[in-house]
């Protein structure tokens, strides 16, 4: 699905960035007007790592990620989205070690929408792993022009001199030159070609691999921080849209009048039919449009709108998981095979089968959804908390039926996000208010707006079987999953899992057995699906990481030894060899394999560190679990106590392979807010639907989890030089398995439905 | 019209008296720091104090409020000098950032009613406010922390009295 979303994605195409001068985006967006553009000349082609699909980027100028002023102001662009992950840090952080610039000197300026920068989808656990390599460029660029310009000066040769915490020096004579007064000679030097430029050594690093205190915090505790939520434009009006329960139904007839005479109520608004297939067409609904948020949100109460059919009305979340879960035991299309399973499980002394699943979740990120936008002149100005600008200026431009030059696109901070805000839909709600009313307007979702008008993570069914030997050697492997696909969300037919969800965490299984078959079942799609951090790992590693534990119960051996066993030999495993497409994120197999080695390595080193192996007290017991997802690899140890039917997770640790590491302290936080999403969702995340309508509404039914809940959290991350790897979701897979794991060796319970709490206090 | 204090200063706001007071703070007087998260009392994003005690604004009614002593993240001192300010960044608490407004005024109050919490303490004070993105472990050790620095310098965490100017 991220290979689809990417095609929908992109297209955009604003050429420059323009001077943002409202106030309350001058710190968050605020591009320097006096500034030099560095490295605006360079021409780059965009590598492998702008997508396969993505050739249409082509041969495009990689420009504006540094400027200087002459007051000595370092601007370096974050062309992707904060969404707590401290990619505004990160990012910068790459730069400017490159570019020998003080850190006080640097000014961090988001960037707006603008294709120049490649692909801006702040998702799939990408931004570091694809940009590493070519933020160093920008920086050693920035810093060679720089050392150029003083050696002009000096009339030296540029070998003569070196950058140093914003100045330039003369080796022989040790004389200064600040960034400050070089900015303007620089800016008129052409750009030394990318493979004639001199990179730091890992020694060297002044910034990368260091725990920088991300740049939003002082604003971020002074209450100062602009999220979507908080975007204030002169005159602007607020809307709040009541949305179709059931995906498909139209609205039949409303109340305006009703509405209207709610005190502040300016305005209501049929919004445009939504077409099929959903993709990130606004729901059908009809807009209140207010003075204030409260006054929207009161006059929507007085809407009485009628919905119309629609063919998922009888959709019940209950009777289709039993139905999936009866279609699962069958045999089901193979994806991937080796060796005959199904003889070999006949040969089998003993036979272990277990079906796992999980429900449909929703993202609620602390902030809902928010857009704003002015329509002026044919022109399009929006501020949002997007994950993805391009696709939101593409999106916003179809709808208003202008061109995409001519939609601008602004990110603001996101409070939270994890997938939600890939989706363009709120954003084109208010380009669509804005322009039907000519001022500007604010969209903001409700926490019920959020929770029932998601893109959900899909509700699934996984049945895993294994054959023994007498030895205890596993010989036979089948294992199948089924779950609507995201690709009805673009497509509004696909009917079975795609092979990019089938890369999550399914068809790249690591497990060294022979006969091996990997199968799917047919699953339609009833509600709007979506990516949810680390997407379809969180069903796959549920089910794989649960089986393991229960193999090792069976051969009676440690669930480590069991991993080791099945994991086989140091290899690296490809799953094309066994006819299955595997996707890996985007990249090659070449630079990122399947390692099984790492994988052992982590799980060793969290065991280890933990203390997993050793004896607990009655009725406390660890679980473990390891997965390899956005070709990083995490192993989690969770210690729980079990009594009088309530679960209390005492202690979680975690070890993570990513590569190399640009912030180990966001990285800390990362696997910390990882922890604690996939507990939340392990032990009570489940959203249920009803006659097509999602049952849920807010905070208080769909539970999400409380300090209370909230165990001691340790983080081991392993050194590594190898590529950079993913790091805002590949926490989250392991899990849930190391917590039902747990709860299993405590007390003896084994937990194949998600969540817990269907069987325990937690 | 409404008459309360906000932040040490006076403040009249005309509006219906049933909003509750996160929309006026955020509509209408452009003060964006306390954040909207639920609507119902269930996430704490909208934590202000009253008169010293931390409430949820999305469900005070602006009638309830008539008279009363209102202090909000902005009323915190803009340099970030709060001891729990001080520990938030020394922990590097915030992932988003967007709970940690009403994060930090639930902490404030806490210490404010117990300057030496332990753990059920703070469990406690801090049930009611939701972080998504999962700082609970950081935010628990920033509060310790930042007892532990009250406790040997003596600060005065009385906002009532200092907030204004700072601000
Ligand atoms: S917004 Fe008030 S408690 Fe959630
Ligand atoms: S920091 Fe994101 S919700 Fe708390």
């Amino acid at each position: 699905m991220i290979e689809l979303f990417q095609q929908a994605a992109d297209n955009a195409s604003i050429k420059q960035t323009k001077s943002v001068s409202r106030r309350d985006f001058l710190k968050l967006t605020g591009m320097t007007t006096s500034g030099f553009v560095l490295g605006s000349m360079l021409s780059v082609s965009l590598p492998a790592w702008a997508h396969g699909n993505a050739s249409h980027v082509g041969n495009n100028t990689l420009n504006l990620f540094v400027t200087i002023e002459t007051n000595g102001r370092v601007n370096i662009v974050c062309h992707r989205s904060e969404m707590g992950q401290g990619i505004r840090t990160s990012i910068p952080q790459i730069v400017a070690d490159e570019l020998c610039v003080a850190w006080k000197d640097v000014h961090v300026v988001q960037g707006l929408a603008n294709e120049a920068y490649g692909s801006q989808n702040t998702d799939g656990s990408r931004s570091i792993r694809n940009f590493y390599a070519k933020m160093r460029e920008m920086g050693a660029t920035a810093r060679t022009i720089l050392e150029q310009a003083a050696a002009e000066q000096w009339a030296v040769p540029i070998a003569d001199v070196y950058a140093d915490d914003s100045f330039v020096i003369n080796k022989n004579t040790k004389q200064k030159i600040s960034f400050a007064a070089l900015a303007e000679p620089a800016s008129k030097i052409k750009p030394p070609a990318p493979d004639s430029l001199i990179y730091k050594s890992k020694k060297d690093f002044k910034y990368i691999g260091k725990p920088i205190q991300i740049i939003d915090l002082p604003d971020m505790v002074t209450g100062n921080a602009i999220f979507g939520q908080d975007v204030t434009l002169e005159g602007m009006l607020y809307a709040s849209i009541e949305r179709n329960p059931v995906v498909g139904s139209k609205v039949e007839s409303f109340d305006k009048a009703a509405a209207m005479k709610t005190g502040g109520v300016v305005d209501v608004y049929k919004m445009p039919e939504q077409p099929t297939p959903v993709v990130f067409n606004p729901a059908n609904g009809v807009a209140v449009i207010a003075t204030n948020t409260w006054a929207a949100s009161q006059g929507r109460k007085a809407l009485n709108i009628k919905w119309g059919d629609s063919p998922h009305k009888d959709h019940d979340s209950a009777e289709y998981l039993a139905q999936l879960n009866q279609r699962i035991v069958g045999k089901g299309k193979t994806i991937r095979q080796g060796g005959d399973a199904y003889a070999a499980m006949q040969q089998s002394q003993k036979k272990i089968v277990a079906t796992y699943t999980v429900p449909y979740l929703v993202h609620a990120p602390m902030e809902p959804p928010a857009a704003t936008a002015v329509f002026k002149d044919g022109k399009c100005e929006v501020w949002a908390c997007t994950q993805t600008p391009q696709n939101t200026q593409q999106n916003v431009a179809a709808a208003l039926g202008i061109a995409k030059e001519n939609v601008t696109v602004n990110v603001t901070l996101l409070g939270g996000a994890f997938g939600r805000k890939s989706k363009a839909d709120f954003s084109i709600e208010a380009a669509l208010l804005a322009k039907y009313t000519g001022k500007p307007v604010k969209v903001i979702w409700s926490r019920e707006d959020d929770i029932r008008q998601g893109y959900y993570h899909s509700i699934s069914s996984q049945y895993f079987e294994a054959g023994l030997t007498a030895d205890n050697m596993v010989n036979a492997w089948i294992q199948r999953t089924a779950f609507p696909s995201i690709s009805w969300t673009f497509d509004g037919a696909t009917d079975e899992p795609s092979d990019g969800e089938l890369s999550l965490g399914f068809g790249d299984m690591p497990f060294n057995v022979d006969n091996l078959s990997c199968e799917t079942h047919k699953a339609p799609a009833h509600i709007r699906i979506g990516w949810v951090r680390s997407v379809c790992n969180i069903q796959h590693a549920f089910a794989q990481g649960s089986f393991v534990d229960e193999l090792a119960h069976a051969a009676r051996v440690p669930t480590q030894k069991m991993w080791h066993q099945l994991l086989g030999d140091d290899r690296l495993v490809n799953p094309k060899d066994q006819g299955f497409e595997y996707g890996n994120y985007g990249e090659t197999l070449e630079r990122f394999p399947i390692d099984t080695k790492r994988l052992k390595n982590v799980l060793d080193d969290v065991v280890t560190k933990s203390g997993a192996d050793k004896p607990t007290a009655n009725g406390e017991a660890w679980g473990i679990s390891a997965h390899r997802s956005f070709v990083s690899y995490v192993a989690v140890a969770t210690k729980v106590r079990v009594k009088d039917n309530k679960v209390t997770v005492l202690e979680m640790h975690s070890s993570i392979d990513a590569g190399t590491v640009v912030n180990p302290d966001r990285v800390r936080s990362q696997q910390e807010g990882s922890m604690i999403f996939g507990l939340s969702l392990a032990m009570m995340g489940e959203i249920t639907v009803k006659e097509g309508a999602v049952e849920q509404s807010n905070y208080n039914d769909y539970q999400v989890l409380r300090m209370s809940q909230s165990p001691l959290i340790t983080t081991y991350i392993v050194e590594s030089d190898a590529i950079p790897g993913g790091v805002g979701e590949p926490g989250t897979p392991p899990v849930a398995p190391s917590l039902t794991n747990a709860i299993f060796h405590a007390c003896g319970k084994r937990i194949r439905d998600l969540p817990v709490n269907k069987h325990f206090t937690v | 019209m409404i008459s309360f204090t906000l932040n040490d200063k006076p403040i009249k706001v005309d509006a219906d008296p049933k909003m509750p007071l996160l929309w006026a703070l955020r509509d209408l007087l452009d003060m964006t720091g306390t954040k909207y998260g639920c609507g119902i009392a269930q996430c704490g994003a909208c934590t202000v104090h009253m008169d010293g005690t931390p409430i949820r604004s999305c469900v005070m009614p602006l009638a309830t409020i008539a008279g009363k002593n209102i202090t909000t993240i902005e009323g915190l001192p803009s340099d970030a000098s709060h001891p729990i300010q001080q520990a938030w960044l020394e922990h590097n608490v915030p992932q988003c950032g967007y709970c940690q407004s009403g994060q930090i005024m639930s902490a404030v109050a806490l210490l404010e009613s117990n300057p030496n919490p332990d753990d059920a303490a703070i469990d406690d004070a801090m049930q009611g406010n939701i972080c998504r993105c999962g700082t609970y472990p950081r935010i628990k050790a920033a509060i310790k922390d930042a007892a532990k620095n009250v406790s040997t310098t003596n600060v005065d965490f009385s906002l009532a009295k200092n907030a204004g100017e700072k601000a």
